[in-house]
Formats: structure tokens, sequence, C-alpha cells
């Protein structure tokens, strides 16, 4: 387990209460919370770098274009990308999402064309498609889940039987926790002469990513739910296929030259990245890759399973708590339900006790409605969690349970 | 558990566990469907409105425990109410969630809604359904403001 008294100490927002309550954060799928040296970086280049990128002859201008373009290679390395200009920076998942969709989706897939998603997708890796496929005239297949909450493989097989163009999936379900075998799946979906994009929101921040060893060719993360700001975030491509996209969104940065009717483009990824980037995003989510590698990826991957080991062996002791999702091959996000407590009336209890938990349907509804749930309760953690907080959560869970007189 | 007591009063959560006319409503001449995407609560109301009085008046759904025990206590509320008295009663509602003195009767169950911001919503999902299906608005309704 990580030293999570020393690393609560580097979160300032760790040390708020809340109704008087220690506050006890387990939305972590939602998004992070930020820890100093993240703000320090962000607020260090407002004080000392600031100006735009990619264009000044002079020392600031180069400097910010330096803390950019560092961030870059931080997101290259943390990621094993294939090269620097593997890395689009984006405003996030979505984003990345959307760019495959509009971009390459838009030039490859043609009427009559399939493209394959899972039932436990996010809504951002299901609705780019959903969008996609109907402009195009192309069908959308939703891979089946298993009753435990993985990918129904043999469905999965199915699906490939129609020769998809675009195959896509998420690393780690932000719904169920569990962790899909990725580099299985690319290896089938490239069998079926797919493209296989992978939505690593849920990885990224929680366990070692390698792209080249995963061989998808689109891999997209946020920076906000990894200690990073909101909005910071990229698309991490095989340079050969981003080499032969259309631009996605025209403007500055991304042009070679630009004549009266047209114009060519810059090299890639800056070719992805028209308009003024989000520097402060690409110079937080630097910081944040540097503090997260500090730790360690494999003992944050280890922490969090841990955690969530111990939060569904001490709900599984409360009678009526219904646990979602894999027994094993799962991060840490522990969804629930207690008996027939509405999980929002849960979520309101438990923040009279301080701990922020998620309740709904997570942007997952074909995976609610699978489930048969209208919507569960999640608990989610990261490196400033500990067992103290499994504590909080499950005796105001108990609390809840005594208020509306479900089984504890 | 002072505040949580408030919220979660005793007639909250016996009409959560018990929701009352949860049901369709045989002939019913108007009705209305409320939905909060975000939050998944759904309601389906139907009413019977006759010479301007509800005659019977039903609805069901899913959501959390304030939103089904506000729709619960709502359709007892209203009742065998004339059209402009239950509009009367929405008013009353509306005004206690933003701040204003006590609905009548039961509905006064709702006042420590007001303590939790992001539940206003669920309380007043079914009154704005209610009153979608008097003015026979087609278009489902929704308490969930963008901002949400």
């Amino acid at each position: 387990m990580l030293d999570t008294v020393s690393v609560r100490a580097d979160f300032p927002i760790l040390a708020r209460e809340e109704n008087g309550k220690r506050l006890v954060y387990l939305d972590n799928a939602a998004t992070s919370q930020k820890p100093r040296k993240v703000l320090d970086a962000i607020q260090h280049y407002y004080h000392f770098h600031n100006a735009n990128v990619h264009r000044g002859a002079y020392t600031l201008a180069v400097e910010a274009t330096e803390a950019y373009e560092a961030g870059r290679t931080a997101v290259a390395g943390f990621v094993n990308a294939w090269a620097r200009e593997a890395v689009v920076f984006t405003r996030g998942t979505t984003e990345s999402i959307n760019l495959v969709a509009s971009s390459w989706g838009r030039t490859n897939v043609q009427p009559g064309d399939r493209v394959v998603v899972t039932a436990m997708d996010h809504h951002s890796n299901i609705v780019p498609w959903q969008i996609l496929c109907q402009e195009k005239g192309a069908t959308l297949r939703m891979v089946e889940i298993t009753e435990d909450g993985r990918i129904d493989l043999s469905d999965f097989g199915r699906a490939l039987e129609s020769k998809p163009k675009i195959v896509a999936f998420p690393y780690v379900s932000n719904s169920l926790g569990t962790v899909n075998p990725v580099a299985q799946l690319t290896r089938l979906a490239h069998a079926a002469g797919a493209v296989a994009v992978v939505d690593g929101a849920q990885a990224a921040p929680h366990l070692r990513v390698d792209v080249q060893a995963i061989d998808c060719d689109f891999f997209a993360f946020s920076g906000h739910k990894m200690l990073a700001p909101m909005g910071s975030g990229a698309l991490i491509a095989k340079p050969a296929l981003l080499e032969a996209m259309p631009p996605y969104h025209g403007g500055g940065e991304m042009i070679e030259r630009v004549w009266d009717d047209h114009a060519t483009w810059n090299k890639i990824p800056h070719k992805f990245e028209g308009g003024t980037p989000n520097v402060e995003a690409a110079v937080g989510l630097g910081a944040a890759i540097a503090y997260l590698e500090q730790l360690g990826m494999d003992r944050v991957a280890e922490h969090e399973s841990a955690l969530a080991r111990v939060a569904i062996e001490r709900l599984t002791q409360i009678e009526s708590v219904t646990i979602y999702g894999p027994r094993d091959h799962r991060a840490g996000v522990v969804p629930f339900t207690y008996g027939d407590i509405h999980p929002h009336d849960l979520a309101t209890i438990l923040d009279r006790d301080g701990v922020c938990i998620r309740a709904g349907h997570h942007c997952t509804q074909p995976l609610m409605r699978r489930l048969g749930v209208a919507a569960t309760a999640r608990a989610s953690f990261y490196i400033y969690n500990d067992v103290d907080d499994i504590d909080a959560l499950v005796s105001a869970l108990r609390k809840a349970g005594e208020l509306f007189g479900v089984p504890a | 558990m002072t505040d949580l007591g408030e919220l979660y009063q005793q007639v909250i959560l016996d009409h959560n566990r018990n929701p009352r006319n949860f049901r369709t409503v045989p002939g019913a001449n108007r009705h209305a469907e409320g939905y909060n995407p975000l939050c998944g609560d759904r309601i389906s109301l139907d009413v019977r409105v006759e010479d301007g009085v509800i005659q019977d008046v039903g609805f069901q759904g899913s959501g959390c425990a304030i939103s089904k025990a506000a729709a619960s206590l709502m359709t007892a509320a209203v009742h065998g109410k004339t059209t402009a008295e239950a509009n009367e009663l929405f008013r009353a509602f509306h005004a206690m969630l933003t701040g204003g003195p006590n609905a009548p009767g039961k509905l006064a169950a709702f006042a420590g809604v007001r303590a939790f911001p992001a539940r206003v919503k669920c309380a007043n999902l079914s009154w704005h359904a209610l009153r979608a299906a008097l003015e026979k608005i087609g278009e489902p309704v929704t308490t969930e403001s963008p901002s949400d």
C-alpha cells in the first residue's frame, strides 16, 4: 500500500471538512483531486513563462513552447507511445474519440459498414460512433457482456464476423471496474480488418499503460482523472494513421500554407491542434505524470486493487448490499446498490458524513439496462484513499440503512 | 442526523415505501411524462378531469425517495380538487422549495428539501408533470436545468 498520510498531505482540498467531517473523496472515476505540485506547475507557468506557443520569436514564447512540448514528451513516455508525434493534445477522452470518429471515421466508413462497441462502454465511446453511423448509413453493433460483467468474447467474435471498420472498447469499465484484455481484443479486431479504439479514461490514471504492447490504433484518455486539470487529455495514435487522416479543426497552428481557396496542413500532431492550445493543461498533465511516476504506476494499481478488495469484503458483510462487476480483474471501482434505497438518497445521506460517492447511470445507460437497474452507487479509489475511507463509507451506509429500515 | 431527519421525514419514508395512487387511471383524459435525464428519475402521470375537477390521478415510474414520495403526496393532495386549486398547490409547493412559507398539510414535509439544493429537482418533478398534464403540454417535462 502507498503511504497515504504523505500522499494526502500533497492535496490541499483533502484538508477541508464537509459538514464537520473529514472529506472522504470516493468519486475518483469521475475526476481526481489535484496535488500541490500540479497546481504549482500551472501557477509557475503563468508567473514566469506565459506566451502563445509555436510562433513567437522572443524568449518567453520559446519557453512557453518548450513547456507545452515537454508535456507531450511526458505523455509519450507515460503510455509508451510510438513517438512524440503520436500524441495529440485534446480536451480529454470525449474529444479524442470524437476526433477519431470525425476524421478517421468519416474518411473510411462507408454506407453498409459496421462499427462495433461494447455494452459496457461509456456514452463517450458510444454516441460519437452512433453519430458517425447515422451520417454514413453504417450500422453500430453493441457486444454483450457476461453475467459477471466482462465483455462476452463469443459475442465479440460474432460481431467481428461482419468485418467492421472500427472496433471500440474500454480498457477499464467506469461502471463495473472490469479490466478488459485489451491486447487480445485488439488482436482480434485487427484479424477482422478493423482499427481498434481504446477508451483509456479509467486506465491511464490507475495502471501502467503500454500502447505499443496493446498495439491498438487509437488510445484516448483524460488528464483530469489523473491529477491534471480539467480540459487536459490526449489522443495517442499510430503515426501512419495520423499522417493519412484529414484535420479535425481548421484554424491557426494546424496549417502549413494558406492560399485564397485552400490550405496545406502542418505536420502531425500539430495538424490536429488548430487554434491556441491549452498550454496550462499540458503543463499540468506533465506535472501530474511526474507525480504518478514518482509513486510508480505498478504501486498505484496495487494500492487501488487492495482497496477494492477490502471495500468489497466489507460491503459484502452488509446483508442487503449487491456489488456489481467481476470478482477479479477489476480496478478500484466498486459499484453497488443497498436494498431498495435509491442511490441518490444514499449519496445525499453519505454526503452528510463527508463521504462523496457517485450515484446514477454513470453515463452507461445501455449497461444499466442490461444490469436491470436504473442507477447504482459507486465508490472509486485513488492514491490518497485508505482503509479509513472505506470504514467511513461503511459506517455512513449503515446509518442510511437505519434511516430507511433496510437490513444491515 | 437532524438535518437528514428533516429531509427524510417519516411521512416521506412512508410514501416512498408505500406510494399512494401508484397506478394508471382508467379513462384518464390528461397525461404527462416527467424525466430527469441526468439522474434518471422518471414519472408517468395520468389524470381524469371532469367539469374542472380532478376526479382521479395516478402515477408510475422510478426514482429516489424524494421524487417518489413527492409524487405520491401530490396525488393525494390534488385528488378531488379543482384544477385551479391544484395550480394553487403547485405554486405553494414551488414557493416552499424556493424559500417561501410551508405548503399546506402533509406537503410541508418537503420543507427540509430546501437545505439540499441538489434534491429540489427531485421534489418538484411530479408537480411539473401535473402542470404539464393540466395544461395539455405534450412534451415531457424536466426539472434539471442545463447547469445541473
